[in-house]
């Protein structure tokens, strides 16, 4: 299945929060394959949920 | 005071940071960690001293933030939506593809790094927000987030989604694209 940037983006969000199926996330490998752009978003809400682990860690601004 | 006692209290200002992150409120915060503390206080003998305080007080703190939002989302309006179809063309391209964040590990070395993506939640509408956090800081599951805000399954991953599109679009300008 070939998939778009815009389904890509949905994807990698449902990720996130369940396992795909294992032909999704074959469709989503493909993707990245080609699509550097995919490829940073994919990469960017990883650092975003990096951050968010971090935060409550950071000192309360005054 | 006894050695429990102050030693709960030692961690007031970070349960307060920890709930204000997630609750807008700064009252509703103060409520669910003065709540949280009156139930460590009371309930010493089943911390027993087993595992870390703030661990154990973070635990407590986490369902009185969930009780929290339950009662404000049965007394907030909907949330204004938002949509990203504006990001793609017809056939679901980039129509700007993202381009690489430079050195993202290095922000999160960064106070001000978390000051812009703090500023980038205040923006998310509440409902959408609340939701983030709840699965990211809270770290709870989605069907849990769809129950406590009392919405559909669809309707909870769509918010996931777009949370996670505002907050990319948000840090993008207001951070990498420095």
């Amino acid at each position: 299945m070939i998939l778009s940037c815009k389904e890509v983006t949905r994807l990698v969000s449902q990720g996130m929060d369940r396992r795909l199926p294992f032909g999704r996330r074959v469709s989503l490998r493909v993707h990245f394959a080609i699509c550097e752009g995919c490829t940073n978003f994919s990469k960017q809400m990883g650092l975003l949920r990096k951050s968010l682990a971090r935060l409550a860690d950071q000192p309360p601004r005054s | 005071m006894n050695d429990f006692r102050s030693r709960v209290e030692g961690e007031r200002a970070y349960l307060v940071r920890y709930a204000s992150l997630q609750l807008r409120d700064s009252h509703a915060a103060e409520d669910a960690v003065q709540e949280t503390l009156v139930a460590a206080l009371a309930g010493e003998a089943s911390f027993g001293g087993r595992s870390n305080l703030r661990t154990w007080l973070t635990g407590i703190l986490k369902h009185k933030i969930v009780d929290a939002i339950r009662r404000m989302s049965r007394e907030a309006p909907a949330a204004t939506e938002e949509d990203f179809e504006a990001l793609f063309d017809e056939r679901g391209h980039w129509i700007d593809p993202p381009a690489a964040w430079a050195e993202p590990d290095a922000a999160l070395e960064q106070k001000a790094f978390f000051a812009a993506l703090e500023m980038c939640l205040q923006r998310l509408p509440e409902k959408t927000s609340q939701a983030f956090l709840m699965r990211e800081h809270l770290g709870l599951e989605t069907d849990e987030i769809c129950k406590e805000l009392a919405v559909t399954p669809t309707h909870c991953w769509v918010l996931l989604y777009r949370a996670r599109m505002a907050l990319r679009e948000c840090l993008n300008k207001e951070w990498f694209g420095k």
